[in-house]
């Protein structure tokens, strides 16, 4: 399993890069080998506020529904229109053309509260 | 592609049984219907010989698996034999031939089942109102979490949230999204059932309702159910039972006794009408004393013994579907309670949950169980060992399908890793759990010894294992999709 060193990591395993004042974010291998192959992913539009842990969208796979949560607090920047087409980029490419939003980060401090690489390995532990 | 569609088997001037010669005088279409209504081509309908319609249908029933067929221990679903006198009492032609706009007049002897039926349930339920209109079990949720909007404004009292365990069926949070409310959701303890110090925080004077599904979705009867009721009715709210699992205790336990507020029933899981293909389902509330009046309407009343539909009720939520519900699914019920009779239904959940605690003990040596001890009517496995061997709890369902078996729940509840939900129901022999049982423990051997083997199920199907992501991805549903997609099969 695919846990990259430089991106920090939620317990509901979402994984967020931090570029300057801004973030992407996407969901982590873990997240789309649990999920299966994933149909639809419904994203705010730009613009829209999101508030640090809470549900910003969703993800729909052939088992389940699952909601995506804000790893910090901020503005939506840009969403990833290619998903709409081809939603199957978050199980083939899940750190890169699979990434779901860009936020602009309101407080910065928040990134530390976040998991680092190892921590999300140790917390898998537990389920893989 | 087994069976091509009515309209790939369509050959012009085809034709099924000619109709016989005219004895009055013609009349043209344009003096029939006004002119706007009239096609302006033909409609586009296959032409197809009696012969060729049946052999179609006949072979489309057996690409398909069936309660007829074999087992089907669909955890959640009750997917219990329909006795074939069902069908046979609601195709009496006094019931088949009525039309629901005959006055009431006309039709009392309907009215008359539909009034005993209520009686049998009533009686089942422990609750007095009652309404058989809702379609289903989901539709029931609707109603009745409407129903508690509607007793809270009558009250003056604006509440906004409801509160759904875990364990709940996505039809729960999705009901009370659908009324306006929101959904505050709630951890099961490690036993599996309701956490009550969760409960107790969760709870505050903006619960609207709570809904409880008992027994609850892991098979297990909720203990707890009493203090429950108290923490919930003090706060004011109202508790909704998910009566999806009531085939565990028919007969056995009163929901009305527990302090259920509102119950439903799926009479094609719990009284045998058809589903899975064979619908239409029949949902049924049972509601508490102080709910009545704004249960839909109309509502049956009796008079001597002269039945009539009552429309003067002004508190009413309103319809939530046509005339009496699906009224030949209601004969088809009360018929099926009138075989068992009284003391016979308590003894079908009697034998529910001794079919399931049977396989539970047969299985849970090869796979874990998602809680030890005795269920009620049904458990919940994890494929959880045969995953670390690489073998997913779906792959195991589509192997199941290689012995004609149809598979268990997957996946359901969201609460366990890789879950298997099986209910075996009452009218499976022990013949076939022991089938059923051989055939699970060889796939666990599989997942050690051959997991190519069950990877590539299922091989015995009529069609080998589907794309669900592009089926879900791309929805083809009708054939005017298939020609559009130009596919053709
Ligand atoms: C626990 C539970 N609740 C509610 C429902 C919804 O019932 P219906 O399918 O009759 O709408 C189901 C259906 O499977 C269920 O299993």
């Amino acid at each position: 399993m695919n846990v990259p060193r430089e991106l920090r990591y939620t317990k509901e395993h979402e994984w967020i890069k931090v570029e300057g004042g801004e973030a992407v974010v996407g969901v982590t291998d873990y997240a789309q080998g649990e999920l299966g192959d994933v149909i639809f992913v419904e994203l705010p539009a730009p613009g829209t506020r999101v508030a640090q842990m809470k549900a910003f969208g969703t993800i729909d796979a052939v088992k389940t529904v699952s909601d995506l949560f804000a790893p910090v607090t901020g503005e939506i920047v840009a969403v990833n229109g290619a998903l709409k087409d081809d939603p199957a980029l978050v199980n083939r490419s899940p750190y890169k053309d699979g990434w779901m939003v860009r936020i602009r980060l309101e407080s910065p401090a928040e990134v530390n509260a976040l998991l680092s690489a190892d921590d999300y390995e140790k917390s898998l532990g537990a389920h893989a | 592609m087994p069976e091509l569609t009515l309209h790939e088997l369509s050959v012009p001037g085809h034709r099924g049984p000619r109709l016989m010669p005219l004895d009055v005088p013609a009349q043209g279409i344009d003096r029939l219907l006004p002119a706007d209504r009239v096609r302006k081509e033909p409609a586009a309908l296959p032409e197809i010989s009696e012969p060729t319609a049946m052999r179609h249908f006949v072979n489309l029933s057996t690409l398909n698996h069936h309660i007829d067929k074999a087992i089907y221990p669909l955890g959640s679903c009750t997917m219990k034999y329909n006795p074939k006198l069902n069908d046979e009492m609601a195709r009496i032609p006094g019931f088949a031939g009525i039309h629901p706009m005959q006055p009431d007049d006309l039709v009392q002897g309907a009215l008359a089942v539909v009034a005993e039926l209520h009686e049998w349930l009533r009686a089942i339920m422990g609750m007095p109102g009652i309404t058989t209109q809702p379609a289903a079990g989901a539709q029931c949720e609707l109603t009745a979490v409407l129903m508690a909007r509607a007793y809270h404004t009558d009250r003056g009292d604006a509440r906004e949230e409801v509160i759904v365990p875990d364990s709940a069926h996505g039809t729960n949070p999705s009901t009370v999204h659908q009324v306006g409310y929101r959904v505050v959701q709630i951890p099961s303890g490690p036993d599996g059932c309701v956490d009550l110090a969760a409960l107790e925080r969760a709870i505050s004077p903006r619960t609207a309702a709570m809904m409880l599904t008992n027994p609850n979705t892991l098979g297990i009867f909720e203990r707890q159910v009493g203090t429950i009721a108290r923490l919930i009715h003090d706060a004011g709210a109202l508790l909704y039972l998910d009566g999806a699992n009531l085939n565990a205790m028919m007969g056995l336990a009163s929901p009305g006794a527990m302090g259920f507020d509102f119950a439903h029933i799926n009479l094609h899981k719990t009284f045998s009408t058809p589903h899975g293909g064979g619908g239409p389902g029949g949902g049924v509330l049972c509601v508490r004393k102080e709910l009545e009046p704004y249960l839909p309407m109309p509502v049956l009343e009796q008079d001597g013994d002269h039945y009539r539909w009552n429309v003067d009720r002004p508190r009413s939520i309103g319809r939530v579907h046509s005339y009496y519900g699906n009224f030949g699914i209601l004969v088809r019920a009360l018929c099926y309670m009138r075989s068992l009779g009284a003391s016979g239904i308590g003894e079908a959940s009697r034998e529910a949950i001794l079919n399931a605690n049977y396989l539970k003990a047969r299985l849970k040596d090869a796979y874990a169980a998602s809680h030890e001890g005795p269920c009620m009517h049904e458990f919940v496995l994890s494929a959880s060992r045969q995953k670390a061997r690489g073998v997913k709890a779906l792959d195991i369902a589509k192997r199941l399908l290689d012995f004609g078996m149809h598979a268990p729940t997957i996946y359901f509840p969201l609460i366990v890793e890789e879950a298997l939900m099986i209910e075996p129901t009452e009218t499976e022999t022990k013949g076939s759990l022991d089938a059923f049982a051989d055939a699970m423990l060889q796939i666990d051997r599989e997942s050690a010894e051959d997991p190519d083997r069950v990877h590539a199920a299922p091989t015995r199907t009529p069609v080998r294992r589907l794309d669900e992501a592009r089926a879900a991805r791309k929805l083809i549903l009708s054939w005017q999709d298939l020609e559009a997609e130009g596919a053709g099969g």
